[in-house]
């Protein structure tokens, strides 16, 4: 980074901790912080409307819809994340491999050899000649949609327990109004449920937050995995020899959790106070009687 | 996440053919001096020197990924690298999912390192890499086995006391105890626990396995593989006769 690095063992003091801390590897760091950011970014509302869309199967009337609405709830939910993030990609990488292997491939040799998967050099997703970001980016992709699918269970059970908790009152009214059950739905039920919903979305959107190590596992490095690298203990090969410093990591990725805490919870006050605004509920209450006050 | 889909349906659609032989090696990259990665972020040592070389000399085309040890395996079999060059041993337990090439070291030798001399290995808590060969062997004995997701993380136990000792490769524990002032020590002989570490290779890759044990036999033929064995374990580390 700066001239005077270029012989690390001469250095001292702050001009070594500078150097230090503009490695490559430093720098691959801090730009983790951006992975994490992005996966988040892309993961949430992805998360949010899968369970949407799983709230409401298992509300709908058609049963087999309804099925598949419980069946994707319960069984996400009753596998433990790192089971399903050893599986779930490596399945779809798999499916995807094995559709562009039917069309792209000319050779009979079966798929499945033993305990080998093998597709011919032009059915692999994503290239083996591709660079390193295509792979990377694929990574990602993968990563989101088994966040998206074990987050987005979780996030069905809660919508579904806040539909539930819609005071009935409400939507008998809506009904003696002649509204279709559609309308019911969409005018009333959906709108007056996130007030429900909201704490129960909040405590995900923590967990989401603090989930990203299993990133890992998927090739993709975030923060907690560069702390490890490199906090753990150097020794004289490496240019800048240090002892154990993953305390002196984890306390900076500590400030980060805790600031994205600090401002996730900030926001979502604002919008516990907005969704409130109307209701029938005890918050609601309080925010009518302070206006007219 | 459309976006990302279409990034992926474009690629999918895009993508060449008839392209020469790329290989992807997968290695962890926390394994110092075997596999690490150096401070421009690339990965380095001893199996990244030894790997771009068997690659020039089969006239393959290589690239490097890094891979968490816990799927480093079905990783392979699913083909999303060809090879495993990760100071990984050949023991039967793995023979029965992937191959290996011709060991690129000879059968490697393992040791305890403590704080003390004293310790007692055999009923005292050791600590081990998941997954490992010697985390199996020290299950084994009647000691207490805790294990650690990285081999970094196994010194530290014993440095902070968690665990009595550390049972681990040699070649990965002789720099920390050097480098320790005296802090770490050796507990006993070396024990003898595998076949020696190789390329793992998906077992319906059999090209793959003659063109990489033809240059590792080439490589031990004219004594450059028992040249970078020095290089980076020293003169003292087990040489191919």
């Amino acid at each position: 980074m700066f001239a005077y690095c270029a012989d690390p063992a001469s250095l001292e003091g702050l001009q070594w901790l500078s150097c230090y801390l503009t490695t490559g590897t430093h720098m691959l760091f801090y730009a983790s912080f951006g992975t994490v950011l992005l996966l988040l970014a892309i993961t949430a509302p992805c998360a949010l409307a899968l369970g949407f869309a799983g709230a409401l199967a298992s509300r709908s009337r058609f049963l087999p819809l309804r099925w598949f609405g419980k069946i994707y709830t319960s069984m996400v939910r009753g596998v433990p994340d790192i089971i399903f993030f050893l599986f779930v990609p490596i399945a779809l990488d798999q499916a995807f491999e094995w559709t562009r292997h039917q069309f792209l491939c000319d050779s009979d040799a079966p798929v499945r050899q033993g305990n080998d998967f093998i597709v011919c050099a032009a059915a692999k997703l994503p290239l083996s000649t591709s660079p390193a970001w295509v792979h990377d980016l694929y990574g990602i992709f993968l990563a989101v949609i088994a966040f998206s699918v074990v987050f987005g269970a979780f996030a069905a059970n809660v919508l579904y327990g806040a539909m539930r908790a819609v005071p009935r009152a409400q939507l008998e009214t809506a009904e003696a109004y002649g509204m279709t059950q559609r309308q019911v739905a969409r005018r009333i039920l959906i709108p007056q449920m996130w007030t429900y919903a909201l704490p129960g979305l909040s405590n995900l959107w923590m967990i989401l937050l603090k989930a990203t190590p299993l990133l890992f596992l998927l090739g993709v490095e975030d923060i907690v995995y560069w702390a490890r690298e490199l906090g753990g203990a150097k020794t004289s090969a490496f240019a800048y020899p240090h002892p154990d410093w993953r305390l002196y990591y984890f306390l900076a990725i500590l400030v980060f959790y805790l600031l994205m805490t600090w401002i996730s919870e900030r926001v979502l006050t604002r919008v516990t106070r907005r969704l409130s605004a109307g209701q029938a509920t005890m918050a609601g209450e309080a925010l009518r009687k302070g206006a007219a006050a | 996440m459309k976006k990302l889909m279409f990034a992926a349906a474009a690629l999918a659609l895009t993508a060449g053919m008839g392209l020469s032989q790329t290989v992807r090696i997968g290695t962890e990259g926390a394994y110092p001096p075997y596999n690490f990665i150096n401070d421009s972020g690339e990965v380095d040592g001893f199996e990244r020197e030894l790997g771009d070389e068997l690659c020039t000399r089969a006239e393959l085309t290589c690239t490097w990924v890094k891979n968490d040890w816990d799927s480093i395996i079905p990783n392979l079999v699913s083909g999303n690298y060809d090879a495993v060059m990760a100071g990984m041993a050949i023991n039967e337990e793995r023979q029965r999912v992937i191959t290996f090439s011709d060991a690129y070291i000879p059968p490697a030798s393992s040791a305890y390192v403590a704080l003390s001399e004293d310790v007692d290995v055999e009923n005292g808590v050791v600590a081990a890499q998941t997954g490992t060969i010697q985390a199996s062997h020290v299950a084994e004995t009647a000691a207490t086995l805790i294990e650690f997701a990285s081999p970094d993380e196994t010194i530290a136990a014993v440095r902070n006391g968690e665990a009595d000792a550390v049972l681990a490769d040699k070649d990965f524990l002789v720099p920390h105890v050097t480098d320790s002032n005296g802090e770490l020590v050796w507990i006993g002989e070396d024990i003898y626990l595998d076949d020696g570490i190789a390329v793992g290779l998906r077992q319906s890759d059999g090209p793959l396995k003659e063109k990489f044990d033809a240059a590792i036999a080439a490589m031990k033929e004219d004594g450059s593989l028992n040249e970078l064995i020095s290089k980076w374990f020293g003169e003292n580390a087990r040489h191919f006769e």
